[in-house]
């Protein structure tokens, strides 16, 4: 599958002037409130006609302002996650779920079995209820089936955790990993999350008040993404748990490290986002220390900040770390690209709060 | 109760009963025009079809006099293509009902409608639904309590019409006199007032009836939302 936008919409005194290509797997929109990123997805979606444009998926235009093309939404078979469930108050969950389903004709999209929907997504339970009746979290689930159960070809979430707590996100992030993964559809997903964009995404698409100001793999778009504070990514799998001190193992191409225990099996894959802030540069390995996380890398790159401080790249072992350290410091440990150093980790976030 | 108080009865309720029925599909119509569409000549149609409230009654029996009687450009049209014949026949009684009972149809209605979530309706079409298949699964079940309130004040309103049915259809016994009818003409003659006591006590029984009715369709609807 994929995307193609390339569209010029304006609304009063906002213009929209986006063009990205979305490859398979789960593509973010990322940005702050208002840089156009739900008037996009809604675009794509077929509930905003754009002034000007085209989207088209495998070269078959939904919109082509050119041609006259808008094919209306209930033609587009492109499921939409809103933020707000929307599930339908007078019909039960499984009438929810079903839903698309008479729609549904023809091949191609997901898989629209309702076992295994209801499995991916944990609702088996919830089937008779009534949507009133459900949490938040539960809510975004059953919004999730249903829109799977319509067979899209590609599906829309426009932040469907932003209206939950920190529970209730780390409830439901297990469950779009699995669709990202398992259900094999494409996903579009709105997003000003950085952990929920480290955590999912395969592909960051930056918006900035109305234009796409980066596009590219997640490990390469998020540090920029992340302009504030900066950071890395580093792609881990669990080893182990140390349920003695209620931790977890992670192995990775840095090293090995060592987080709060994780609630996923090991040989889970796991993406662990390290922000500069978090990491401290040693000389030499240090052995006294509190922190658990030690790894081994050298210099690549130093890159000197506007306040002085500088963003210092470090290659361990391949992998991409990233530190921020004062000029001072930077000065005082004489570091030079090349030099082998020790980087400390403080923390590993898995989630930003 | 003499055959011809029964007569009068039987005659309301089947005239009430058309009357909403019949007149059910263009209120929700127009209801859902009124609500959901911007067009040209909009507030032109929302004045008309609210006229039959401001106006005397009389003078809308009169108006359907003048263009569905036998004469009348409409009714005219209809007796010679159709054979539908309005003037002095119940279903005339039935017209004129349903026009009276319009505006409060088309009223509860519209805000019942008005209140429908759009963003549902878009949910909706996002999983494939076409726009009318949307409005008979999502606006319709979810205004169904409006749509019964509007269609049993309508049905009250036709048991009571009184001034535009006897311009236009008059108060012939067996055809077109109603329950109102027929108790105006027992206030009119001597000795009367028995027989109008009784129709009266009939009047209000079949009133409060009917909003009992709407009240547990409306709270079986409610339930069957809460458990469904």
């Amino acid at each position: 599958m994929s995307l193609d936008v390339d569209v010029d919409h304006r609304r009063g005194a906002f213009r929209l002037q986006a063009r990205f290509t979305a490859a398979p797997g789960l593509t973010a929109l990322f940005g702050r409130s208002g840089s156009g990123k739900t008037s996009l997805v809604n675009i794509v979606g077929g509930l905003i006609r754009p002034d000007r444009g085209r989207v088209a998926i495998d070269g078959q235009a939904l919109v082509d302002t050119e041609r006259g093309v808008i094919v209306p939404a209930h033609r587009r078979r492109i499921g939409y996650v809103f933020q707000d469930s929307r599930l339908f108050p007078h019909l039960s969950v499984r009438r929810n779920l079903l839903y698309g389903r008479w729609f549904a004709r023809g091949g191609g999209g997901a898989t629209a079995d309702l076992g295994a929907v209801i499995e991916l997504l944990g609702i088996g339970h919830l089937l008779e209820r009534h949507p009133d009746s459900l949490s938040g979290g539960e809510k975004q689930r059953v919004a999730i089936g249903r829109a799977l159960l319509a067979r899209p070809r590609l599906v829309l979430m426009d932040e469907p955790l932003a209206s939950l707590d920190e529970a209730r996100r780390a409830e439901i992030l297990p469950y779009i990993e699995r669709l990202r993964d398992e259900a094999g559809v494409p996903i579009l997903y709105v997003s000003h999350s950085v952990a929920e964009v480290a955590r999912l995404a395969t592909t960051v698409v930056i918006m900035s008040e109305g234009t796409v100001t980066a596009v590219g793999p997640v490990q390469d778009i998020l540090p920029i993404a992340d302009a504030t504070d900066g950071g890395a990514m580093l792609e881990a799998r669990i080893v182990r748990h140390d349920e003695t001190f209620h931790l977890s193992v992670l192995e990775s191409a840095a090293g090995e490290l060592q987080v709060p225990r994780l609630d996923a099996p090991v040989g889970a894959p796991v993406r662990a986002y390290i922000r500069s802030r978090d990491v401290m540069i040693s000389l030499q390995r240090p052995e006294d220390i509190s922190a658990l996380n030690v790894l081994a890398g050298r210099i690549a790159s130093i890159t000197p900040t506007a306040t002085a401080q500088a963003d210092i790249r470090l290659d361990c072992n391949g992998a991409v770390l990233m530190a921020r350290l004062t000029a001072k410091s930077v000065d005082r440990l004489a570091l030079v690209p090349g030099r082998p150093v020790y980087a400390v980790v403080k923390s590993v976030s898995f989630e930003r709060s | 109760m003499t055959p011809d108080e029964w007569t009068a009865v039987r005659l309301s309720l089947l005239i009430a009963t058309t009357a909403t029925l019949c007149s059910l599909p263009f209120g929700i119509a127009i209801a859902w025009l009124l609500a959901r569409r911007r067009f040209w000549g909009k507030s032109l149609l929302d004045t008309l079809v609210h006229l039959p409230l401001i106006l005397p009654p009389v003078v809308t029996g009169y108006l359907l006099l003048l263009s569905f009687g036998r004469r009348g450009p409409i009714g005219g049209f209809l007796a010679e293509e159709f054979g539908i014949v309005f003037s002095f026949r119940w279903t005339g009684a039935a017209l004129a009902c349903a026009v009276m009972g319009f505006p409060l149809l088309v009223r509860a209605i519209r805000l019942s409608i008005e209140a429908v979530d759009q963003r549902l309706e878009a949910a909706a079409g996002t999983l494939g639904a076409h726009p009318l298949w949307v409005f008979a699964t999502i606006t319709l079940p979810l205004c169904l309590p409006g749509i019964i309130a509007g269609a049993i004040l309508a049905f009250a309103k036709s048991m009571g019409e009184f001034g535009a049915t006897i311009t236009f259809v008059s108060n012939i016994p067996g055809e077109t006199q109603t329950l109102p009818s027929l108790i105006y003409t027992l206030t009119q003659v001597p000795g009367g007032d028995a027989a109008a006591m009784r129709l009266t006590l009939v009047s209000i029984a079949i009133s409060m009836l009917a909003l009992l009715g709407s009240e547990l369709l409306a709270k079986r609807i409610g339930a069957r939302r809460q458990t469904a």
